[in-house]
């Protein structure tokens, strides 16, 4: 049973945090935000702090947050938690030659952690060769905190400080899936799945305003191009 | 809704443990991310104004030059933040 290459060792995890350090300065602005909304919509400070630690999906969480009320919407939480999240489903395949190799405990709390960003940085780790899952768990655990952390802070500092919508504050977090973007350029092949990725995107989105179908639906439709073209040219380029 | 988030992260990924995926699904796994992310940016941008758009001409410039992310945020951002001043 034993394996020369290691899968998901402390070193890993050490490398995965500090490697996703640069991610977490786009995490806190998200953070701050969920917090400060959860207080503006009367959530406790225990309550937003459960919520955050529990969920762990920033923009399913901001979802929600607008349309909370008294009772809690329960149903329509959760499967608007469910639905903004479907992307997720796709991302553990990808990783999976990583959580191929791990079980037990450390393979679904490596799933509880795993969110856009490390993941992000995870495949680059796959595709240079690097096989270990604790990178994935180490990001991932130290993002969590991160997200609770500033959650907290948000909230704290909803009653005293309130950056304006649109503050550019907030512009961090989309450039944090900006800079992800850039490596994982691959050439020209990627041209064609990305514009109809966008295309689709910016349909959907337009279609279906205030929800988050147009992620799975552009990552499906340019990941479609791609094999479709890699099948019309006989996997050649 | 902690639930139902979890069902989506461990449920895609115990599904496809149980199948074993042809040359075709390894290849769309591969243009899962990128597209994926195209997905996540496109709608934001194109609601954004001209920070936004400046923000991320920045990030991505400052990625192509130092491939730092921290600072590809950082510039982006404060580049954002100028435009967003200046208006």
């Amino acid at each position: 049973m034993s394996n020369a290459r290691p899968r998901f060792s402390r070193a890993a995890m050490i490398a995965g945090a500090y490697r996703s350090l640069p991610l977490q300065v786009g995490v806190v602005p998200f953070a701050l935000v969920v917090g400060i909304v959860s207080q503006g919509q009367g959530l406790s400070l225990g309550e937003a702090v459960l919520m955050s630690t529990t969920v762990y999906a920033g923009s399913a969480q901001l979802l929600a947050l607008g349309h909370w009320g008294v009772p809690a919407p329960v149903v329509a939480a959760a499967t608007a938690a469910f639905i903004v999240n479907l992307r997720l489903a796709l991302m553990g395949p990808v990783i999976g030659p990583w959580l191929d190799r791990i079980r037990g405990w450390r393979l679904w709390a490596s799933l509880f952690v795993m969110a856009d960003q490390n993941w992000a940085l995870s495949v680059a780790e796959m595709q240079s060769g690097r096989s270990d899952a604790g990178f994935l768990f180490g990001s991932g655990v130290l993002m969590w905190a991160v997200w609770v952390v500033f959650t907290a802070v948000g909230h704290l500092m909803g009653g005293v400080l309130r950056p304006p919508p649109g503050h550019p504050i907030f512009f961090a977090a989309l450039a944090v899936f900006v800079s992800i973007l850039v490596p994982m350029w691959h050439g020209r092949r990627d041209l064609m799945p990305w514009i109809v990725s966008a295309a689709v995107a910016l349909g959907v989105a337009w279609l279906l305003p205030g929800t988050s179908w147009h992620i799975v639906a552009g990552a499906m439709a340019g990941s479609a191009c791609g094999v479709m073209r890699d099948q019309r040219r006989g996997n050649a380029a | 809704m902690a639930i139902a988030t979890y069902i989506t992260r461990a449920g895609g990924y115990a599904l496809f443990r149980a199948i074993r995926p042809n040359q075709t699904v390894r290849a769309a796994l591969g243009y899962i991310p990128g597209a994926l992310f195209v997905a996540y940016v496109a709608p934001a941008l194109a609601q954004g104004g001209w920070a936004e758009w400046f923000g991320a001409a920045v990030t991505v410039a400052t990625m192509l030059a130092t491939r730092q992310m921290s600072v590809a945020i950082l510039a982006g951002t404060a580049g954002a933040w100028l435009v967003w001043a200046l208006r």
